[in-house]
């Protein structure tokens, strides 16, 4: 039988897939029409800049194929033996207990029955649940649209997510120079080419972009760092841990101890305020609050100078060293890269990360934030972009069935005023009440970060039952055997787990229900694209491609797409034709956000449908507009941010988004909300962290600093466990005695202090677990820091169902502390993190 | 005539695995007989990544040398087989009969770069086709190619003046992977690692600032270089060969100079080098 070869696309590029006689044989990257690309070129220093005809995917895509067919799929329906919606339920023994096989009309009327039990006992604030990020893409089979139709309908309480990659940007960034409306990352805008053009310098500050790779863009900013390399680009990294964007630049490396590198950071405003390089004129017309800053720099307000040497104590790194930097950035045109999206990294989820992230910014202000070749920019977004074209993405409510007016009928609206926060919902369930101030992600304004909610809410239930959908946090989230011990709560009278794979979570649920990947239905999606809190992320390409998702084979086993499950439990609950808004099928869905956006303007329906893509290039005319110029150069703003509330309003187009429209020294903010937080102050301070170098009554007894950045070769934990192919590749992991473990990085002399050699297996452990992983001894990491990445999807207790046991997974997440940034900045601290390392003797 | 190959370039490749996942999902049980059987799941690696981790903290080096068939002009394993079973194309691709090669162990013994694997199930060796059956269907690179971001895999005709391959083979200093095999591979190397000497320069009386544009020289083995150290007072010399003995000096107005005697048995890290002031 011929091949036939159908598009779709990935949380990290498009691609073309092969079908022979119903399987899939393959999966490349998109196969394009060469006439499709015409390619941007930038020109600067005499050479002209421009991509290749391709589009280059992150390395776990080429995997695809192994991940659908995978062992690991969950197949059928499923009960846990023990569980009796009639009698006796044992939650005790979930995470324990073995499953049956049912049928999809058995699991279906259970599922149905136990939300219409609940609702009626309880009220429908004590239905609760929560998805992952991306374990599939495309906007119609994206977790907001057939889950947040499913939690509208039924009324459930909804779970706020905490921005868990770029946290300290969130809470701390935004009150030094808004962009509240990008959750704290700095508009991308042409920075590709202000960085060809201008930079001298680049300083990857808590940043690998080689490994995160723009979120969701592939591989194409590789090469833009690969011409900056070549233009002669100094490149500085920031970071104990030599990461892998630093392996292939070169350049200066520059290890400090993990939670120290606020410290660091005073020491460089130090020798810039003592020395008399920084913008005196930007300090003075672009922001406020400096006369309350320095002082605190100089060491006048609490008697400490944060000289180089002060901040040397703190951070190992030798007061020369960081007298240089210091220089040398304030000599040449330097881009300070602070995380893949110029904010994020590990710096940012760690105690007190607000103050880290707020003197990101500030350092850059006293550079002239905004001039050519003096911005923050990760190096993974901004390539030239058209803007013009709009095509709806998951981020914003136009993207989402649940919530887009231009595409459904009928939208359901969820009047349950109670709300969980993620990071805390295991504590919420097992010791009612919690609080928190903040409003997951605070997109819309300053002001959401200082909302204070309760759980559980005035007039509403806890929550009786837990719908889990798509992935697992035992690998992501902080402190994680406490979601172990969450399920094996007896408030929780039903738990469901929907996934297409087994995770950690799925074997706690009672009832599991196997859905289907994206290959195995209908969708669309635009590479990379997220729109709502992130306009024009797609410029972390370097073409936007639309991608019609087409269904290329028949759901394996006898999985359903999401759509259909719910269309199915609904059916048993009367309300089918609500869900699906009268009856559409995924393929009308897809039609109805393609004719909603700008596409027909530039393509038919049926040549998209059957084509598979639609790429769209920048105009002949294409002018670039750098972020933040317009604000350096005292403008009103003209980068084409549909976030930017204050871009369209004459009084107030040149400000940024803070109380006062200028970057805050000394934030307004927080003087207005919490005046006397000591902990995220009016002025940024170095505050020692909570579980670091030479914390009392720790450091003594866990002397090694872990540092758990985002992985290299999963996303999430989406691809490892389920992918057995990347087991071959030894930064992932490593196999020995049949099992593939997890790698710990560690300094010789770490490793020679506990007779550690390389492929030894090690327990890391700590008050709160015990985690196994394989060593790796390796100069990559400085002495006192161990390094091993977050998001093991194998969560593997050598006693199932025990939290208590020991995991031979390689999930250092259970290690990690779920103390917040600061009492009232409720972002995740995985960075925090001590530990002990022993060689494990079995 | 042709003599299809890769130049590898080992300066841009970051390791990413790309060429070795993408060669995986192309052979991975797909049989493109007579080109090649099916790929076994554990235990071949037709694209292999060798991780180089030079030097240690705080100066490390790590380079990642991709490693396929190297379609040797003098192929060992063309050699050793029986029956033909190992022939080359006339575009230079060595290829495995899946058919005639069937038994024939000695063929994986014979690559001194171990590129040949040995599929126990259908006993049977196999390697990278450089996807001859995807190229006579009119693509043009191999799948590695096609999924490298960086551009450190180049495909193409040395003996076509006009390709990329034979345009940067001829202008740059490519290199073989162990020449010492002998064996005339068609793969050609850009930037492998060799040793480096490093370290960084410290004057006893101002230890809080870094010396900077301190003349360091290298001397040894017919050798004679000269650096400055930089703004953190680090100076390197890269690309030095193995085993050899050199003479590093430095020379600082002002301070006494220094000359120490160095080997690069391994990649060298002098560390902190104090200068003493001149009384």
């Amino acid at each position: 039988m011929a091949e036939k070869a159908f598009t779709s696309c990935t949380n990290s590029g498009p691609v073309s897939v092969y079908v022979d006689d119903g399987k899939i044989v393959r999966v490349r990257p998109l196969v394009v029409e060469e006439k499709d690309f015409k390619p941007w070129v930038i020109e600067a220093g005499g050479n002209r800049y421009s991509p290749p005809k391709k589009v280059t995917l992150s390395p776990y895509v080429h995997a695809e194929r192994r991940r659908i067919y995978s062992d690991e799929r969950l197949k059928y329906p499923m009960k846990r033996v023990d569980f009796d919606p009639n009698g006796e339920r044992n939650p005790q023994n979930r995470g324990r207990s073995r499953y049956e096989r049912i049928s999809w009309d058995e699991a279906a009327t259970l599922v149905a029955s136990e939300l219409t039990r609940v609702r009626d006992t309880y009220g429908s604030s004590a239905i609760s649940g929560i998805t992952s990020s991306h374990h599939n893409w495309g906007i119609v089979g994206y977790k907001m649209g057939p889950f947040g139709r499913f939690l509208n309908l039924v009324q459930g309480t909804p779970v706020l997510d905490n921005p868990d990659s770029w946290e300290g940007w969130h809470w701390g960034a935004t009150h030094s120079y808004g962009f509240y409306w990008r959750l704290g990352m700095p508009e991308p805008y042409d920075m590709l080419t202000d960085a060809l053009q201008n930079a001298e310098m680049i300083v990857y500050w808590s940043n690998d972009p080689d490994s995160t790779r723009g979120t969701y863009s592939g591989q194409d900013s590789a090469l833009w760092r690969q011409w900056l390399k070549e233009k002669g680009v100094k490149m500085v990294f920031i970071d104990p841990f030599y990461n892998y964007t630093n392996a292939v630049m070169g350049g200066k490396w520059i290890a400090p101890r993990t939670g120290t590198d606020t410290a660091m950071a005073l020491a460089i405003a130090f020798v810039w305020i003592t020395e008399d390089t920084y913008d005196k004129d930007y300090v003075a017309a672009r922001t406020i609050g400096f006369e309350e800053f320095k002082p605190y720099v100089l060491g006048e307000t609490d008697g400490v100078p944060k000289t180089p040497e002060w901040a040397a104590e703190e951070c190992g790194v030798d007061a020369r060293d960081i007298r240089t930097l210091a220089r040398e950035w304030a000599a040449k045109r330097t881009i300070l890269s602070g995380g893949s999206r110029g904010g994020e990294g590990g710096a940012c989820r760690e105690a007190y990360a607000t103050e880290w992230a707020r003197m990101m910014v500030l350092l850059q202000a006293m550079q002239g934030l905004g001039a050519p070749g003096r911005s923050i920019w990760g190096t993974t977004m901004g390539a030239p972009n058209d803007t013009t074209r709009w095509f709806p993405a998951y981020g914003e409510p136009d993207g989402r069935m649940s919530s887009a007016a231009k595409v459904a009928k009928y939208i359901p609206v969820n009047p349950n005023p109670q709300r969980l926060w993620r990071l805390t919902v295991p504590d919420a369930i097992l010791n009612p009440p919690v609080d928190w101030y903040g409003e997951g992600f605070c997109g819309k304004s300053l002001e959401q970060q200082f909302t204070h909610f309760v759980y559980p809410a005035p007039g509403c239930s806890e929550i009786k039952l837990w719908y889990r959908y798509g992935g697992s946090f035992i690998g992501t989230m902080s402190d994680t055997t406490k979601w172990v011990r969450m399920y094996q709560s007896p408030k929780l009278e039903f738990v469901v787990n929907q996934d297409i794979w087994w995770n950690s979570e799925t074997a706690m649920a009672d009832v599991i229900l196997p859905a289907c990947t994206n290959f195995e239905r209908d969708d669309v999606g635009e590479w990379a694209a997220v729109n709502g809190y992130t306009w024009h992320a797609s410029s972390g390409c370097n073409y936007r491609v639309i991608v019609r998702e087409q269904k290329c084979i028949e759901p394996l086993w006898e999985s359903k797409s999401d759509y259909e499950i719910f269309a199915l439990i609904f059916e048993k609950m009367g309300l089918r034709d609500e869900y699906t808004d009268g009856g559409k099928t995924e393929v009308d869905w897809v039609k109805g956000f393609f004719d909603a956006s700008d596409l027909p303007k530039e393509v038919s329906w049926e040549e998209f449908n059957t084509k598979g893509y639609h790429i769209i290039n920048i105009a002949d005319d294409y002018e670039p507009k750098p972020g933040l110029r317009w604000f350096y150069e005292g403008r009103p703003c003209d980068t084409p941010d549909p976030g930017n509330p204050k871009r369209v309003d004459p009084e107030h187009w040149g400000e940024l988004g803070t109380f006062s429209g200028k970057i805050e020294f000394a934030s307004e903010s927080l003087k207005q909300y919490f005046p006397d937080d000591e902990e995220r102050p009016v002025v940024p301070r170095y505050i020692r962290s909570f579980e670091g170098y030479l914390t009392p009554g720790l450091y003594d007894k866990y002397p090694l600093q872990l540092v758990s950045p985002h992985p290299r070769f999963t996303f999430h934990c989406h691809y490892d466990r389920h992918t057995d192919w990347l087991d071959d590749i030894p930064v992932h992991r490593i196999k020995k005695d049949g099992h593939p473990w997890w790698p710990v990085r560690i300094n010789p002399e770490d490793a020679a202090e506990r007779g550690i050699d390389s492929y030894d297996i090690v327990r890391l452990y700590n008050d709160r677990a015990s985690v196994l992983c394989i060593a790796v001894v390796t100069g990559r990491v400085r002495p006192g820091v161990v390094h091993s990445y977050a998001s093991s999807a194998l969560y593997d207790p050598l006693q199932p169902g025990r939290p208590d046991s020991v995991d031979r997974g390689g999930c250092v997440a259970l290690l990690t502390p779920s103390r917040m940034l600061s009492k009232n900045a409720p972002g995740m601290t995985p960075n925090s993190c001590l530990i002990e390392i022993e060689k494990w003797e079995g | 005539m042709a003599r299809l190959s890769l130049l590898i370039d080992v300066t841009k490749c970051s390791g990413c695995y790309n060429c070795f996942l993408a060669c995986r999902d192309e052979y991975y049980d797909n049989d493109y007989s007579p080109y090649s059987a099916a790929q076994p799941l554990d235990g071949q690696f037709w694209m292999q990544i060798k991780e180089v981790e030079r030097g240690g903290y705080p100066k490390p080096k790590v380079d990642y040398i991709p490693v396929p068939c190297m379609h040797c002009e003098q192929a060992p394993c063309i050699d050793v087989a029986a029956d033909g079973a190992v022939y080359r194309r006339e575009d230079g691709i060595v290829l495995i009969d899946p058919e005639k090669a069937k038994g024939q162990k000695a063929i994986v013994s014979a690559c001194p770069y171990r590129v040949i694997f040995w599929n126990e199930e259908s006993q049977l060796p196999q390697k990278c086709t450089l996807c001859a059956h995807r190229l006579d269907e009119g693509d043009k690179q191999p799948r590695c190619v096609e999924a490298c971001p960086t551009g450190a895999l180049v495909f193409g005709d040395l003996d076509d003046p006009d390709s990329e391959i034979a345009r940067l083979a001829a202008s740059r200093k490519t290199e073989t992977y162990h020449p010492e095999y002998e064996v005339s591979p068609l793969v050609k190397y850009l930037g492998l690692p060799k040793r480096f000497i490093v370290g960084e320069v410290v004057r006893r009386d101002v230890p809080g600032e870094c010396a900077e544009g301190v003349k360091v020289t290298l001397e040894g083995s017919g050798l004679k270089l000269e650096t400055r150290s930089d703004g953190y007072g680090d100076f390197e010399f890269d690309g030095l060969e193995k085993n050899t003995d050199f003479l590093v000096g430095i020379e600082c107005e002002g301070y006494a100079s220094m000359i120490i005697e160095v080997s690069t048995q391994t990649d060298v890290d002098l560390g902190e080098i104090i200068l003493e002031p001149l009384k």
